[in-house]
């Protein structure tokens, strides 16, 4: 009896110690493993639009950011430092921002993005499952998402999940 | 006659005038309340335990008016909870559906439940077959000494 006490004692221990260690903020994703959602927007500072169709057969990262991020000053030195490698296009969703907010942040601290598309509304945001700026979709050849990042992109995670899941997709 | 007929109009054009300003607030009741209805059973990803129809924050107005939208273009609820749950994953639900990852969710409450019944089950049991104590009559002379009860009473 006592053995069973101390044994569902420790179950429940055991529980809500791998409890602590999840991030319940952070919401699975059901658009992994699913096409990119569809959309043409309009470059950030230019008339030109994109469509992510426009990437089919490349590797490419969409990082969705906006000025009024806080999260996203943090992890912004990482994405330069990404993109100075030149390794995939890393492309801009610009989220629910002002244009000129948005150009005056990126000539503050320096513009990692091939370029920035605007979605002014939000509305591309929402069929992306953006719930939270910073978030970064890694799309393959194929325009499928195959990995989401929710929050800052950190060295970390460059180097652990992103660069080896860029190789395997490229090979 | 003529002044109350004309007080009588008075206040119902100012009816209509205050009926037309309240208009912008919900412009079509039949929409709030079925936005009300879905929206309730839906989360806000930002601030999670927080309902979509509760919550103030950005996403959950933005993703209101989709409903809203969605409603007036006619789409039936479960089409709307179904385009949040394609973006959003079962999470958004505050009714997940059955299946293999909810399970747990789902069973474990009633499991733990269980588990307590068997377990106070077994514990009253025990306590049942414990003897109950009793005093050797040495003992119980003893306690009626120390305890100054008469002799008599001992006999119980």
């Amino acid at each position: 009896m006592r053995i069973a006490i101390v044994g569902v004692f420790l179950a429940l221990l055991a529980l809500l110690a791998v409890g602590l260690t999840l991030n319940p903020r952070e919401v699975p994703s059901p658009l992994v493993g699913k096409p990119a959602p569809a959309f043409q927007l309009p470059r950030l500072g230019s008339a030109e639009r994109f469509s992510p169709a426009d990437m089919r057969g490349k590797v490419w990262l969409l990082n969705v950011w906006a000025s009024w991020c806080v999260t996203c000053r943090d992890e912004h030195p990482v994405l330069v430092d990404f993109a100075r490698t030149k390794r995939v296009p890393l492309v801009g969703l610009n989220y629910k921002d002002q244009n000129d907010d948005a150009l005056k942040w990126l000539s503050r601290f320096g513009d990692p993005y091939q370029f920035s598309v605007v979605d002014a509304d939000g509305r591309i945001g929402i069929d992306y499952g953006v719930y939270g700026v910073p978030e970064t979709y890694l799309i393959d050849r194929a325009g499928v998402i195959r990995f989401k990042q929710i929050g800052p992109v950190t060295p970390e995670l460059v180097k652990g999940k992103i660069l080896p899941m860029i190789a395997e997709l490229e090979r | 006659m003529n002044r109350v007929i004309a007080a009588l109009a008075l206040v119902l054009l100012s009816c209509g005038a205050l009926a037309r300003e309240a208009a912008p607030l919900a412009d079509d009741p039949q929409v709030e309340a079925r936005l009300g209805a879905i929206a309730e059973e839906l989360r806000c990803l930002v601030c999670q335990n927080e309902s979509l129809i509760a919550s103030r924050a950005g996403l959950a107005m933005d993703l209101k008016n989709q409903v809203r939208e969605q409603i007036k273009a006619g789409k039936s609820d479960a089409e709307i909870r179904d385009y949040m749950v394609q973006r959003y994953g079962d999470f958004v639900l505050y009714r997940p559906p059955l299946k293999g990852s909810t399970v747990l969710l789902w069973i474990g409450p009633f499991a733990l439940l269980i588990v307590g019944f068997a377990a106070v089950w077994m514990f009253v049991r025990r306590r049942r077959s414990i003897p109950a104590a009793t005093l050797s009559s040495q003992d119980e002379a003893r306690a009626d000494a120390l305890l100054g009860t008469r002799a008599d009473d001992s006999s119980r």
